[in-house]
């Protein structure tokens, strides 16, 4: 195994593409690593992209943030102005493993291994965000929602990488959260993850609503109901109980000693509707 | 495959070693540069006792590739005590005898000063949660929370 730490995206990109397939990013290396160790993976080239600039920092980015594919969550939980705009996005990636993990661990990361359970995605599909991938066709923006394909498996092409993502401007009473569930109370993979964005006028009523569920199904599952039912509404208890008979309704979850189908399918109902609550009482506040 | 020529900062002093792309940051400080206080428990992240501080953040010694640490900062169990004064927390936890067997301490020990060196007056509860990615396998955990608790205390009131 090689280890290569290019101080460019063109560089990088070469890298990859030469590699033909046997190439593997490193930024956090928090999956890489237990990967490598159990020998999962044996790639002949690992590439760090952490002295690339553009994979670097959280800025303002047109009333949104752009966060580079290097940041760990620990510096997206300490960047107030984000934790004020999208608590949600930054909620679901501090629950991504211990304190040590979030010294390292970045969002980006977490969406391109693309575990169903990946706690850092659904609240940033709900957020409408997009990244910014580069590769030697050059650079495209693609929403995150299109990243993850299946268990493990993601939709960069050879030589292709993630060096930011963005998240929109917020309008007036917008937020956003997410929730989990797992068996224990810290340290454990989600049997379900909902994350809830909305926005709300000055009356309160919802006006846009995105709901997204992780860990019951091979992909997270967006939820067209659920938001159809906030729309429009106070997000008021008769919407809510909407909110979570869509997400019972949608979830498609595997059975397991970690739960079952019906516990999980309950609970994503159970949960879509407390991050709606959050998010719509983050939003009035 | 060559070897990776690193030079580094290690508790303040300036160290250089030989490494492998493939060895961790444990690995080197363990086998190169003979600081074992630093501890191999699970090599997966899991469990803590491997915590180091590398640039000011904690992080687990055995999810970091050697080679990365070139240029950087990295601070061990080795570098906690001043001389013969120990640092408040070991100190504490030799009075309250908040550890069994003692394999996780070094590990406790560097996750919990990170903690106490941004925030002095912790409740139990974000100290139970910061340090959830430390285990204990003799489940000492009480004393351990305990003993962190009386540390920020003492410190509060220095």
């Amino acid at each position: 195994m090689r280890y290569e730490a290019p101080g460019s995206v063109d560089e990088a990109v070469k890298l990859l593409a030469d590699a033909n397939g046997a190439a593997r990013i490193l930024a956090g290396g928090t999956d890489l690593l237990v990967q490598l160790r159990a020998g999962m993976i044996s790639p002949e080239v690992v590439v760090d992209i952490k002295n690339i600039a553009e994979t670097e920092g959280i800025t303002a980015d047109g009333g949104g943030f752009c966060i580079g594919s290097t940041v760990s969550g620990a510096a997206m939980g300490e960047h107030a102005d984000l934790c004020a705009a999208w608590p949600g996005v930054v909620e679901g990636v501090e629950l991504i493993g211990s304190t040590q993990v979030q010294g390292r661990a970045t969002m980006v990361g977490n969406l391109c291994n693309a575990s169903p359970a990946a706690d850092g995605v659904p609240a940033l599909i709900a957020a409408g965000a997009t990244c910014t991938i580069v590769g030697p066709k050059g650079q495209r923006e693609v929403p995150v929602a299109d990243i993850p394909t299946g268990p493990g498996k993601n939709s960069l092409a050879n030589g292709e990488f993630v060096i930011n993502v963005k998240l929109p401007a917020r309008p007036a009473n917008a937020s956003d959260a997410y929730l989990r569930m797992i068996p224990r109370t810290e340290m454990d993979i989600a049997i379900v993850g909902a994350g809830v964005n909305l926005v709300l006028d000055g009356s309160g009523t919802c006006t846009e609503a995105c709901v997204v569920l992780g860990a019951v199904g091979p992909k997270t599952i967006t939820v067209a109901d659920a938001a159809a039912a906030l729309v429009g509404s106070k997000v008021d208890d008769a919407a809510l109980a909407a909110v979570a008979a869509a997400a019972s309704a949608a979830a498609t979850p595997i059975d397991d000693k970690r739960g079952t189908v019906a516990y999980r399918t309950k609970v994503a109902g159970v949960l879509a509707s407390r991050a709606a609550t959050i998010a719509a009482e983050r939003a009035r506040s | 495959m060559a070897k990776h020529h690193i030079t580094t900062t290690i508790n303040g002093e300036e160290a250089e070693y030989l490494c492998e792309p493939q060895e961790t940051l444990l690995d080197v400080l363990r086998d190169q540069v003979g600081l074992t206080g630093t501890k191999e428990g699970c090599s997966s992240g899991d469990c803590g006792a491997c915590s180091v501080m590398l640039d000011g953040r904690l992080v687990c010694s055995c999810l970091v590739l050697g080679v990365e640490a070139g240029g950087k900062s990295v601070e061990t169990i080795e570098g906690m005590a001043d001389g013969e004064d120990l640092h408040p927390l070991q100190q504490k936890f030799l009075e309250e005898a908040a550890l069994q067997c003692g394999f996780c301490t070094p590990g406790v020990l560097i996750a919990a000063k990170a903690l106490l060196d941004t925030n002095n007056n912790p409740t139990e509860t974000e100290v139970r949660y910061w340090l959830a990615g430390n285990l204990c396998r003799c489940t000492g955990y009480d004393k351990i929370i305990r003993a962190v608790m009386d540390t920020a205390a003492d410190m509060r009131g220095a």
